[in-house]
């Protein structure tokens, strides 16, 4: 009994640890494009690295503000790596996240709560918000066969003009109209380390990480959706309904990346406020994606990837600012990163080596 | 029952009799027919060159979703290309080229990679966001806009008293082609059995991989030559958003279309002009004031998902769609 506990936690063990290391390789593969990209239009990528990794770490406010960027981007992730499993591509997450910040601003600015109450509901509004948003390409899915990729950009593509139709039309603050009015301070997360934006949010975002872990894989819902996503037709037979799996994990992604924008507005100051360019929350629901496949679409290994992508996001000023990369350039970092992790042949190679290196070791032995 | 021959075109009679009932009404309330279907044909010239591209792709068998990715670098490096050869037309050429390329690297990375092709669509797009920026501040030190010289853009040319830009023309011919290339002739069947039956095109003795990489880099060249015309003949330079939802647009009348070249063209004319519509609202005095701008600008995406909420279950796909070939 003891033996094969032991040797169920060895494999499990070894398999964390090879998807680790593809993850880490992947990561690299990026990071050296992105370096050839560099060198190419005459900047130095060791520098720009350098200040990329110090700004993000060790700058002013560095490691708090890189946890603190990672927030909505596990969020996100939890959005596409949830219709993943399921064999979706919800990549609505940046829609629903506007709508998400919409939320929040409502609740937060007019409703009259006393403290830890409004911060709950303002919370709570923010995310249904987010799954209202998610329900149209569910729906299109589930009951009418649309392609959900193209719905869900769609209804990205409405939820910016809608947005910034409200911000700047019934929202607005009158003493400066290009942002809404602010969030009450009864609708705000705690700050957890001065001069940074690290809030209590953090805690907030944990908690759904790990309530979409024991969802997938403690209960008959999340069962379903792995399922389902592994072979769709052997779910059919089974009696799992495709409506239910599409409606299930697009009401779970939304509430993800409601709940990504609502602690955007609420949870990072100092700006309390959603501004009418939607600059500061737009791009996170499309490296939410990066965030997903990074994390092998597993809820605790998004934690970790969002990490990564919030170090490049965060680092990407200062690589701007001493090294002058344009910080854009992370982005298409992160488009290497998500084409490399879609060749499995990379993996075969990784895994062929290791077979090779394993049993060369035995050999010597 | 209706004769078959009449079926064919209640489509494009229904088209047309919306048009001219809906240009009817944009009239009374002081809207111009024809800037708006001046408008229409210049913004169909995208979306059908990226339709046809996709078409060929997805008849072929490989799913490429980074369409939008496409359009947009080909769209900035167009402007980059037109400037250094001081040409639009050389602009346009490399930035087909260029998709030429990106499709082509596309189709080696789905067949020999054997990669989950939807997810490298998606990365596709998010590098190009990401690059097209990177690449405008290094080249040109703006952030995300660049307005070339006036002698690199291609004017339309005016038929008649009717302004149609010549790659319209071109485009709008490319429909009937292609329906023929994939219809009558020897590689078109090539492509259908990669897509269709992959294993009886390699029983045959032809390579699924080359045929499948062929159609990935013809899309791209169509995705390419739709994106340089973009910033070279209709907006007379780029900014970072130019793409605007296009590539997705192209997927979805491509996904209405059934793969059918010819309605293809039908349903680039719809989004045109709903495209037409929604910049003429926003751009004509009387008119805009009344109607809030940024919920003019849903009106393209509106229109979109209606679409192909309704022809969806029409449509018939190739078996073989977006599996990678292994061969037994």
């Amino acid at each position: 009994m003891a033996l094969r506990l032991a040797g169920e936690l060895r494999e499990n063990v070894r398999r964390i640890s090879v998807s680790l290391l593809i993850s880490l390789g992947v990561f690299l593969i990026g990071l050296s494009i992105g370096a050839v990209l560099m060198v190419i239009f005459g900047y130095n990528p060791l520098k720009a690295y350098r200040s990329l990794f110090y700004g993000a770490l060790l700058g002013r406010g560095g490691l708090a503000e890189s946890i603190s960027i990672s927030i909505p981007l596990m969020l996100s992730g939890l959005t596409f790596a949830i219709s993943a499993r399921a064999g979706l591509f919800n990549i609505g997450a940046e829609g629903q996240i506007y709508l998400g910040a919409i939320g929040a601003v409502i609740a937060g600015a007019y409703l009259l709560l006393p403290f830890p109450l409004h911060l709950i509901v303002t919370t709570l509004f923010a995310m249904l918000l987010g799954v209202a948003w998610s329900l149209g390409p569910a729906l299109l899915k589930a009951y009418r066969g649309v392609n959900e990729v193209i719905a869900t950009i769609m209804f990205n593509w409405i939820a910016t003009y809608l947005a910034m139709y409200l911000v700047l039309n019934v929202l607005y603050d009158p003493q400066r109209a290009e942002r809404t009015v602010t969030v009450l301070p009864t609708a705000r997360y705690p700050q957890l380390v001065e001069y940074s934006s690290l809030t209590t949010a953090i805690f907030a975002a944990l908690l759904l990480c790990i309530v979409f872990y024991l969802i997938l894989f403690k209960t008959k819902i999340g069962y379903e959706l792995r399922v389902y996503g592994s072979n769709p037709d052997a779910a059919k037979y089974s009696g799992i309904s495709s409506k239910k799996v599409v409606l299930y994990s697009f009401i779970l992604g939304g509430m993800a990346a409601g709940l990504a924008g609502g602690l955007l507005i609420t949870g990072r100051p100092p700006t309390f406020a959603l501004y009418g360019t939607l600059g500061n929350v737009s791009g996170y629901g499309f490296d939410g994606i990066g965030v997903a496949l990074i994390g092998r679409n597993h809820p605790i290994g998004i934690i970790l990837s969002a990490f990564l992508i919030a170090l490049l996001r965060n680092g990407g000023r200062y690589m701007e600012f001493q090294a002058g990369v344009y910080s854009e350039l992370v982005r298409a970092i992160i488009g290497i990163i998500v084409i490399a992790l879609a060749i499995p042949e990379i993996y075969e190679m990784v895994a062929r080596y290791i077979r090779i290196r394993r049993a060369r070791r035995m050999v010597e032995q | 029952m209706m004769k078959p021959w009449i079926r064919r075109f209640t489509g494009v009679i229904g088209t047309i009799i919306s048009v001219v009932f809906l240009l009817y009404i944009y009239e009374k309330i002081g809207l111009s027919p024809k800037s708006i279907l001046q408008t229409t044909f210049l913004a169909l010239t995208p979306l059908l060159l990226a339709a046809l591209g996709e078409t060929i792709n997805e008849k072929g068998g490989l799913v490429n979703i980074g369409l939008e990715g496409i359009l947009l670098i080909t769209a900035v490096l167009g402007v980059y290309f037109a400037e250094i050869t001081h040409s639009g037309w050389y602009g346009l050429i490399l930035g087909a080229l260029l998709g030429g390329f990106i499709g082509f690297i596309f189709g080696v990375i789905s067949v020999y990679g054997k990669a989950d092709q939807i997810v490298v669509g998606i990365g596709l797009n998010l590098f190009a966001l990401g690059f097209v920026q990177f690449f405008m501040m290094a080249v040109w030190a703006m952030p995300g806009i660049r307005i070339p010289p006036k002698e690199v853009i291609i004017p339309p040319t005016t038929i008649s008293g009717f302004r149609i830009s010549l790659i319209t023309i071109v485009s709008i011919m490319l429909a009937p082609i292609i329906h023929y290339l994939i219809n009558k002739t020897k590689f078109g069947l090539w492509l259908r059995a990669a897509g269709e039956a992959p294993e009886s095109l390699d029983a045959a003795g032809v390579s699924v991989e080359k045929i499948r990489i062929t159609g990935a880099t013809i899309g791209g060249l169509l995705t390419g030559l739709g994106g340089a015309y973009m910033s070279l003949a209709w907006f007379g330079g780029v900014v970072k958003e130019i793409t605007a939802g296009r590539g997705f647009i192209a997927l979805a009348i491509m996904v209405a279309s059934g793969l059918r070249p010819l309605y293809a063209l039908l349903f680039s004319f719809i989004f045109g002009f709903a495209e037409a519509t929604a910049i003429a609202i926003s751009l004509t005095p009387g008119v805009k004031e009344v109607v809030p701008y940024h919920l003019i600008l849903m009106i393209p995406y509106i229109v979109t998902l209606a679409t192909v909420s309704i022809f969806m279950g029409r449509a018939r796909f190739p078996k073989a769609l977006g599996i990678p070939y292994r061969r037994e």
